[in-house]
């Protein structure tokens, strides 16, 4: 269920007479990189065990007594679907673009070029999400707010772009624009680095054998690589679930609505930026309840990519 | 060879490391003239002070603590408090001037919250807090037993909360309570509403759309101004009280005071609710008192909090207030929040006890409400209630 | 812009025809030209114009190439056109932010800036400087300082534990420790920052009495932020270094740990350095965690080991939504973007190293 195996079959494939002798180089090193990985899951139990202690009173509270009063459920869903929705741009936005950026730096750019151009969308993953917020208000809210009204104007019959829309541009549209800006550089450097790892000679094969330049992408660097992209995804996609403060800065929060483009909705990261600071008691509790659903929606969504990759491991170079 | 290859072009970094020690030794706190006579050398304290973190050895503190003002220079050590953001900017000035006092303190306070600075006080993670509400029974109990005496709320920080608007022609606005709560209810929601005209028998109102601005996250600043529409307007305003605001009503958001302010000027016809010292020069509206209508302003505000009782039910020594909001006499501002400070009344490190009581004096000082009033532009706090203030601390038992 | 050999109109049965060298270029003009034209009929704005330029080129070469060239080269052209949009479009916001923080950044940015903190600095200075114009003063003296050194701490915690275990998941891991090292690592990445904060006060509370803060914490709770993004990226990078690497170190009877030492992680190396920058930019920017952890304060603190330390992060969001002076907030947003524009150039920096490392020992390769 959880992932099928990673490891490189060539292990299974080496000579059984190496493992009766190990030597102590090498059972020092893997007893080193044993233990690093314990290490790990130790640490995660101390989070598991924290954070399920401080959220168990939210779901064991008498409904009444969560905010909005309707129990958990009810105060968490909408969260929930902002989250989502927001991620969701942010990748339909993002990922075609950092996959161009990438192929460009990597297939496409002349090489001095493509070396400077990696290093700044290198710095760009570094700019503080704060900044990612005042730059949401102070430039994309406004330069974006006419494209919304135009959406509503044009498109208004579908519910995600259901009028008015917002004045002052502040809704989960742009916060989605301005999450993709910040998922961008990070979705851009892995694929970046896989796809310059792509050997040589299938490409110059697949050139050899007449193909144009997209076809050798499309037949040699895009298999080769997309265990990778889909990693590089998966961390972009960990970075909008869990981003707080830019969402928080740019989305003019509210209830729940299916409208994207008027004010209203809000992320679970967002809430629990905004109101963790002056709660106490049970709301405290309710919050990082919420914490767990995130923790749980992104566990889901791993392990979806880690099954789409597992299904292609067929092209990974460590076979 | 391989090494040499290593060495050579690990060179660059070896100059960017050198330079970031560089940068390391050279650092130090500005020199700021006016009112700190001690400079540049603050750095070498600084880390004399980490060094020495346990200071409850220095016995010469204790004989200081009892002739109270008169022992500058002789503190020092370091003190931590944590809570409300929305006095972080007063806590800033008085941290300032409490240092100038004594160069070898530091004080530094945590703006994480009201809520986790009421954790941390009753937990006895801080030895002072500071928070937009006072604590309450459960909590007065748990920071008892912490402090091993009782622990007591001064209401130090007085911030008037300003009712900013942007309507462009209209430079004067009057609402009365059930006007405001009627446009923050989104039941009045053009700006030539009869309500309003009622109101403003000389302005020229615009049919505007009214958009009322809130805060997205859960503040003081909110539950203040909530509280007060529920005092004022009972039969408009009839959403719970919390710091959060009502989920059912729309609206524009905003992150923070900066926040509101950035959705007031982005758009004609919006109103909001924010700190009156950040308000600046915009207009904002006077608020409906009993058959006037007050702007606010510091001695406003200090006077609403002059006439509010104390609440009824706690330790005689408590200063929690129960402000009055629904007042009608003449020349109070109603909407206003207050912050309090908590201590224990009794300290059992020496060191922390004294810093905490010369810290909590000073902010109870002229000196250290006029320091808050000047930067962070509260509201001086009346000389009665400072005198009530400075009994409570001549009480705190050291030791 | 794609077209290398021009042979102009050559029919043979092998060879195509090809597009002259200037065609695509003249195209772009001529698409330029209409997309002015009918931008000016629908009311002219500078976006609508790039917009419709761009459009109108990307439709109109494929045909043309399509007409001229055949099917294949008209995809390829089309691709090239949307891989070199794609990079314009992100360049916009890219650009635009870069420009914001360095626009911003400047005008408080300076060596006073650098080297001094903001011990007894208050909103009443902020009035002067903004009233009368008397210098800023205060800077972030005391934030740089503990974020290089509490990230620091938290790089030497999290790359070697990150690394290690990226190292274990390819070259060892196999049965049910790996298979749960990779679910759990894969769990990591949705803590919200501020849990990873909340749970590392609450072990600091244990282990050293209620109340402990101080960098070490601080950098703890990054590292918990830190080592899932080191872990997955490194991993990555491990897993496509070439079989056939490792196949010929074996078969040079190179023990396995020298052969991941020596072959897989230089051959791996660029890609790991990139990683763990992005690692690092990952968690410089944090802010909730730190100020529960680290605490906060605007005096100078130069060891992680002991009382509040300040950080960049904290400093920016506290300068810019908390002023120090509420009815001045300029300064103390100068301030702020120039302490955004420190910490952008700290990464700089940092990368700047991480590229010189992998360079430094990466092997020779094609590229």
């Amino acid at each position: 269920m959880t992932t099928t195996t990673n490891t490189p079959p060539d292990q299974e494939r080496r000579p059984r007479g190496q493992r009766s002798s190990v030597r102590p180089g090498d059972r020092n090193f893997s007893f080193a990189a044993r233990a690093a990985g314990v290490i790990i899951l130790i640490v995660l139990a101390g989070v598991a065990v924290f954070l399920v202690s401080e959220a168990l009173p939210a779901f064991q509270a008498d409904s009444s007594e969560i905010e909005g009063g309707e129990g958990f459920l009810s105060y968490v869903w909408p969260l929930v679907f902002g989250t989502l929705a927001a991620a969701l741009i942010a990748l339909i936005v993002a990922t075609p673009l950092a996959l161009g950026i990438a192929l460009f730096i990597s297939h496409y750019a002349p090489r001095r070029m493509s070396q400077w151009l990696g290093y700044v969308v290198d710095l760009l993953a570094a700019i503080p999400s704060v900044v990612y917020g005042l730059w949401g208000i102070q430039w994309l809210a406004p330069n974006v707010q006419g494209a919304w009204v135009w959406l509503a104007d044009n498109l208004g019959f579908i519910p995600f772009f259901e009028g008015p829309a917002s004045a002052t541009g502040r809704t989960m549209m742009t916060a989605g624009l301005v999450l993709a800006v910040m998922i961008l550089p990070i979705i851009t450097a892995v694929s970046r680095e896989v796809f310059l790892q792509t050997p040589k000679l299938h490409e110059e094969a697949a050139l050899a054998l007449g193909a144009t330049r997209w076809e050798m992408i499309r037949m040699s660097v895009i298999p080769f690589g997309r265990p990778g992209i889909i990693g590089g995804i998966m961390l972009g996609l960990g970075r909008a679930l869990g981003e707080t403060m830019a969402v928080a800065m740019v989305l003019s929060t509210g209830g729940f609505t299916w409208s994207l483009i008027s004010s209203g909705n809000n992320t679970i990261a967002a809430e629990i930026a905004l109101d963790f600071p002056e709660s106490s008691g049970l709301k405290t509790n309710t919050l990082i309840a919420a914490g767990l659903v995130l923790f749980v929606i992104t566990l889901g969504v791993n392990m979806l990519a880690r099954w789409v990759v597992s299904r292609r491991k067929e092209f990974s170079g460590a076979n | 060879m391989k090494l040499s290859i290593a060495r050579r072009k690990l060179a660059p970094v070896a100059v960017v490391g050198a330079a970031a020690l560089v940068l390391g030794a050279c650092g130090s706190d500005p020199d700021d003239g006016s009112d700190n006579s001690d400079d540049g050398d603050t750095t070498s304290e600084e880390e004399g002070s980490d060094d020495g973190d346990d200071t409850a050895e220095e016995d010469d503190t204790e004989a200081a603590g009892d002739d109270g003002e008169e022992m500058a220079g002789d503190l020092s050590g370091s003190l931590n408090g944590a809570g409300a953001s929305s006095q972080e900017a007063a806590v800033q000035a008085w941290i300032a001037g409490f240092q100038s006092q004594y160069p070898d303190v530091t004080v530094n306070y945590a703006p994480e919250g009201s809520g986790a600075g009421r954790e941390q006080f009753t937990s006895g993670a801080v030895p002072f807090a500071g928070t937009d509400a006072a604590l309450d029974e459960e909590e007065m109990s748990a920071a008892e037993a912490e402090c091993g005496a009782p622990a007591v709320n001064l209401p130090l920080y007085i911030d008037p909360i300003a009712v900013p608007y942007n309507l462009p022609g209209v430079d004067s606005l009057q609402l009365g309570p059930d006007t405001l709560a009627g446009i923050f209810n989104e039941e009045i929601t053009e700006w030539n509403d009869p309500a309003i005209a009622e109101d403003n028998p000389d302005a020229e109102l615009p049919d505007t759309q009214i958009t009322p601005v809130h805060r997205s996250d859960e503040s003081g600043t909110t539950e203040n101004f909530v509280e007060y529409l529920a005092a004022a307007s009972p039969d408009v305003w009839t959403h719970e009280v919390s710091g959060d605001w009502p989920s059912d009503l729309s609206g524009e958001a905003g992150a923070q005071t900066p926040g509101v302010l950035q959705a007031v000027d982005a758009a004609e016809g919006t109103i909001g609710y924010t700190s009156a010292a950040a308000a600046g020069d915009r207009t904002t509206a006077a608020i409906g008192v009993g058959d006037e209508f007050v702007e606010y302003s510091a001695e406003a505000a200090a006077a609403v909090v002059e006439n509010s009782p104390l609440v009824e039910g706690r330790a005689d020594n408590d200063l929690a207030l129960e402000l009055a909001r629904d007042t009608t006499e003449s020349g109070n501002y109603p909407i206003v929040l207050v912050s309090y400070t908590v201590v224990c009344t009794a300290y059992a490190d020496e060191a922390t006890g004294n810093l905490v009581k010369e810290f909590a004096s000073y902010v109870a000082s002229d000196e250290g409400q006029q320091a808050a009033a000047d930067a962070a532009g509260s509201a001086p706090i009346s000389p009665e209630m400072q005198t009530q203030v400075q009994t409570v601390l001549d009480s705190i038992e050291v030791g | 812009m794609t077209v290398t050999t021009s042979t102009p109109h050559e029919s043979s049965t092998l060879t195509h025809d090809q597009l002259h060298r200037y065609v695509p270029v003249g195209l772009f003009v001529a698409a330029g030209a209409l997309g002015a034209a009918l931008s000016a009929v629908i009311g002219f704005s500078l976006p609508m114009f790039v917009v419709l330029t761009v459009v109108i080129f990307a439709i109109v070469l494929p045909i043309v190439s399509g007409v001229v060239e055949g099917r294949r080269k008209a995809i390829d052209r089309f691709v090239t056109v949307l891989v070199y949009m794609a990079f314009v479009i992100a360049l916009v916001p890219l650009v635009s932010v870069i420009w914001s923080v360095i626009g911003n950044g400047l005008s408080a940015f300076s060596a006073d800036f650098l080297t001094t903190s903001m011990r007894n600095v208050t909103g009443l200075e902020d009035q002067q400087t903004a009233q009368e114009g008397a210098p800023l003063i205060g800077g972030a003296y005391h934030a740089l300082m503990g974020t290089l050194l509490i990230t620091a701490l938290a790089a030497a915690i999290s790359v070697p534990i990150g690394l290690m275990t990226s190292i274990y998941l390819v070259e060892y891991g196999r049965g049910r420790l790996a298979r749960a090292i990779t679910f759990f690592v894969d769990v990591m990445t949705g803590i919200p920052s501020i849990v990873a904060g909340l749970f590392a006060a609450a072990l600091f509370a244990v282990l050293f009495g209620v109340g402990t803060r101080n960098g070490f914490a601080g950098a703890v709770a990054l590292s918990v932020l830190m080592i899932p993004v080191v872990v997955r990226s490194s991993e990555e990078m491990l897993r496509i270094v070439p079989n056939e690497l490792r196949e010929a170190a074996y078969a040079l009877g190179v023990p396995k740990w020298r052969m991941i030492l020596r072959v897989v992680i230089p051959t791996a190396i660029s890609g790991i350095a990139s990683g763990v920058t992005l690692a690092i930019a990952r968690v410089v920017g944090e802010t909730a965690p730190l100020i529960v952890t680290a605490g906060f304060t605007s005096s100078i603190n130069t060891n992680p080991f002991s009382d509040w330390m300040m950080s960049l992060p904290a400093y920016v969001y506290s300068l810019a939504m908390r002023p120090l002076s509420g009815s001045e907030p300029q300064p103390s947003l100068d301030r702020a973007w120039a302490a955004a524009l420190t910490l952008v150039i700290i990464v700089m920096l940092l990368n700047l190293i991480a590229r010189l490392i992998a360079k430094a020992f990466a092997p020779k390769t094609g590229r």
